[in-house]
């Protein structure tokens, strides 16, 4: 869980009878904002929601962004943004699954989950001299092309990580503290999950075989071989381990986009930077990706202006949030911490 | 400080005393948004703060002597900041992390975010970016601890 969230819990003694989540200290009015930027300006604020997995939300407004200005990126820039996105995934996990072991007491995790995401955010350096808060892709495709370098390192990646992402998986799968406070927890029923319009790794974890990627292929992921993990416990070990075989999925996903990496250029000619301030969109568009925390939608309206005339998103985690006081209804104060942290909140993308 | 040849160091109380806070900052872990990550990679492996006497982050502000403001502030969340920085006990310091904590950054054109976090507490050290790397972070908490003894860059 990151972010500022205030809970507002009826107690009786130490099991919680009713709780509300109390939200809006994040509130940076981010919608807002993008109507008062041009098109290639709102990236910005697109990065700064979903903050742990930046490359991912880029995707999203440009999917939306790109339909209505009428510019599709090259097929080369397509595959850069996989391989992006899916390293982004891997960063947002990480970062979940340290922030976990800290709501749950282990702080040794914490370590090895940073340490390790240190190196993906040594590859974003390098690709775009930002390291979290990347705005590596714009409109009609990215915003410097891959040398020679990024790929060595992001094949030096690959070789070490699987390795690394072992150990720390065990490290909490053979703790019995980790999986007392785990297993059997916070137990949401396939129905109640799609009832509450829950997405992501925690509908795979209930049962539930959708993910975006796979019903409604954006970019190349038609492409690409991977599978859906899910489960069908729907309890807090079921969502950590969804992620992590999630993650096991993205690395299979970017050996295979680096592989059939084609050459061309990187960004759409009618893009240049000279015309970006210029391009007028025109029209609706609904676009919805899959980021690492669910369903990502987002929704631009153009009048014909070079601004856009009203931005929507529709935020994964602000849907997941809302079934935190149903699973936290006669469970222990200490398992709601449990139960929260699974959900992988970002406020950046609840409160906007 | 000065070393007598026999080995015997000889310095004010005061001198001392400064030494020896600079040197044991306990910071809060007041992560609001973005910047906040940022504040944690300076607590993991790669770059590890506890070199500099800072290795314990506190989640109550009655044990913490350093405020890190990292992410940005609302109105709603500014006088929940004004009441954790009464509850710190004195000497307590602020660090502004992030272009949004100094003057709003990105998002100083809207209606909800409060012009930089001075207006609501006192402010030590500034550090910009958006978000500042670990380093520049690690690099403003020394200039923290130099502010604290009296030392200075120029």
């Amino acid at each position: 869980m990151h972010g500022v969230l205030r809970l507002k819990a009826k107690l009786d003694g130490e099991v919680i009878k009713e709780l509300e989540p109390v939200i809006g200290y994040l509130h940076r009015n981010a919608e807002k904002l993008c109507e008062m930027g041009f098109y290639c300006d709102n990236l910005i604020y697109f990065d700064r929601m979903d903050y742990v997995g930046a490359m991912n939300m880029e995707v999203g407004y440009l999917e939306a962004a790109e339909k209505i200005l009428g510019v599709p990126p090259p097929e080369r820039a397509k595959w850069i943004r996989v391989i992006m996105a899916e390293l982004s995934r891997l960063a947002a996990h990480l970062v979940w699954a340290g922030a976990y072991g800290l709501d749950l007491g282990m702080l040794t995790p914490f370590f090895y989950c940073f340490g390790e995401r240190e190196k993906i955010l040594t590859i974003f350096t390098e690709a775009c001299g930002s390291r979290q808060e990347t705005n590596y892709m714009s409109i009609g495709g990215v915003y410097q092309d891959f040398n020679e370098k990024i790929i060595e390192e992001i094949k030096d990646f690959l070789k070490t990580f699987p390795k690394r992402m072992e150990i720390i998986y065990n490290i909490y799968v053979k703790n019995d503290v980790f999986l007392s406070r785990t297993k059997g927890i916070g137990v949401l029923s396939r129905d109640l999950a799609i009832a509450y319009g829950v997405t992501g790794p925690m509908l795979r974890a209930s049962g539930v075989e959708y993910d975006v990627r796979k019903a409604e292929p954006y970019l190349v992921y038609d492409k690409v071989n991977f599978d859906i993990p899910i489960s069908h416990k729907g309890d807090n070990l079921a969502r950590f381990l969804v992620r992590f075989e999630e993650m096991r999925q993205s690395l299979k996903i970017i050996k295979q986009a680096l592989d059939k990496l084609p050459e061309g250029p990187y960004f759409n000619p009618k893009a240049k930077k000279s015309m970006m301030i210029r391009m007028r969109g025109d029209g609706e568009y609904y676009a919805r990706t899959e980021s690492s925390k669910g369903e990502f939608g987002v929704y631009i309206v153009g009048d014909g202006g070079v601004k856009p005339y009203r931005v929507r998103v529709r935020s994964p985690t602000f849907k997941n949030l809302s079934i935190l006081p149903v699973l936290s209804k006669d469970v222990m104060l200490a398992d709601m911490i449990a139960i929260s942290g699974s959900i992988d909140l970002v406020f950046g993308e609840i409160d906007r | 400080m000065k070393t007598g040849e026999t080995g015997v160091l000889t310095t004010t109380l005061e001198n001392a005393l400064t030494w020896g806070r600079s040197n044991s900052l306990w910071p809060l872990t007041l992560g609001l948004a973005c910047c906040a990550i940022e504040m944690m990679a300076i607590q993991a492996s790669t770059l590890d703060i506890s070199r500099f006497g800072s290795e314990i982050f506190r989640n109550s502000p009655r044990q913490s002597d350093l405020m890190i403001v990292s992410g940005t502030v609302t109105k709603k969340m500014a006088p929940r900041i004004r009441r954790v920085y009464d509850e710190m006990p004195y000497p307590k310091y602020v660090i502004a992390m992030g272009v949004c904590v100094i003057q709003g950054g990105p998002y100083a054109r809207g209606y909800s975010v409060v012009l930089g976090v001075d207006r609501v507490v006192p402010v030590d050290v500034y550090v910009p970016g958006c978000p500042p790397t670990p380093e520049a972070l690690t690099y403003g908490i020394i200039t923290l601890q130099k502010k604290i003894r009296g030392e200075t860059d120029r």
